[in-house]
């Protein structure tokens, strides 16, 4: 690593430093409901290394304690996780001239809260991004760490608090915190309405597949009234 | 090696995927601009549909009357992410407002 290198590996960790704040109790608090839920503490920990990605990780952990089976589980998942597309689609060129091990492996480290740092880094450099991606290993590395060291102490304090304490019901509040905020105009406030009375009304579908059907009804509702405002 | 870690494995897999689609096939492949705009809204559509039901359901029925501690912790938990955009702050009050109305219509 050359000293420009070290130098922008250092400069992503840094600015990815506010980010590991907000997520560190995250971590904690899904390592606490993983093994709520069910899950052994190496399961409850792989997850956090394979999948690596907290509202579908969240999102499982949820749905694997309800028995719902495994293709609806999937399918949940790999809706929430298609955001991703769009980072994907937007560092794609950044990264372009990379060698093939290097894009592999930033793929890897493309969260919601890397890609936030990383795609603002790329457009404020400009022309000149010929040692970026190490301020984006930095970023995502850094991430990586929090989040794999805050499952782990979310693993062990879900050790020894007892399920009594109705701790299972962070998980909505989570989702609350994370969604909120997110509401950027009056399309997403509708979306996320419609999407929450219409899993309510089809909770009696079998399979969760109200979830899937609110979900995807409400994403069509919201693209709808964004498109004629 | 039991149902869970095959999940674990194929959704691992396929977020895998959906990072590193468009880094591997870039100039090959373009999003549609629609497709694009439909995947902003994909994080509130879902995570919204997992709220509500928690909120309003108790031991299966739905109860929609104040005796539901989880549905005004879960009103709280809205206002206070709503004034603070602050994560934590939503989950402890929540817990907090949760704890306290299940104390008060339980005793304990």
């Amino acid at each position: 690593m050359t000293a420009i290198a070290f130098q922008r590996f250092r400069e992503g960790v840094r600015r990815e430093f506010p980010l590991l704040i907000g997520v560190a109790p995250f971590g904690m608090i899904y390592g606490v409901l993983a093994l709520q839920a069910g899950l052994s503490p190496v399961q409850a920990q792989a997850m956090s290394a394979v999948v690596f990605a907290g509202s579908a990780q969240f999102m499982t952990v949820q749905l694997l304690a309800g028995m719902t089976p495994a293709p609806v589980i999937l399918f949940t998942g790999l809706i929430i996780n298609l955001r991703h597309l769009l980072y994907s689609a937007s560092v794609a060129p950044w990264v372009s001239h990379l060698p093939l091990r290097w894009k592999a492996l930033l793929a890897y480290l493309l969260t919601d809260e890397a890609f936030a740092v990383t795609i603002v880094n790329y457009r404020q450099n400009g022309e000149d991004t010929m040692h970026e991606h190490w301020f984006f290993l930095g970023a995502g590395l850094a991430l990586w760490l929090v989040w794999q060291a805050s499952t782990a102490l979310g693993i062990f304090l879900g050790a020894v608090i007892p399920p009594a304490w109705g701790l299972d019901f962070a998980l909505p509040l989570t989702f609350i915190a994370l969604v909120v905020p997110s509401l950027r105009h009056h399309a997403d406030a509708l979306t996320a309405v419609v999407a929450g009375t219409l899993a309510v009304m089809l909770a009696g579908l079998p399979y969760k597949l109200g979830l899937v059907l609110a979900s995807l009804i409400a994403l069509g509702v919201g693209l709808t009234v964004e498109e004629r405002a | 090696m039991n149902s869970t870690w095959i999940i674990f494995f194929v959704l691992g897999t396929l977020t895998y995927l959906t990072r590193f689609a468009f880094i591997a096939l870039w100039g090959r492949l373009r999003l549609p601009a629609w497709v694009q705009r439909a995947l902003t809204f994909v994080p509130v559509a879902v995570l919204s549909a997992m709220i509500l039901p928690e909120l309003v359901f108790s031991d299966g029925h739905l109860n929609l009357a104040l005796d539901n501690p989880r549905l005004l912790a879960g009103a709280a938990a809205v206002l206070v992410a709503y004034r603070t955009r602050s994560t934590l702050l939503t989950i402890l009050v929540g817990m907090v407002v949760f704890w306290g109305l299940r104390f008060l219509l339980t005793g304990g």
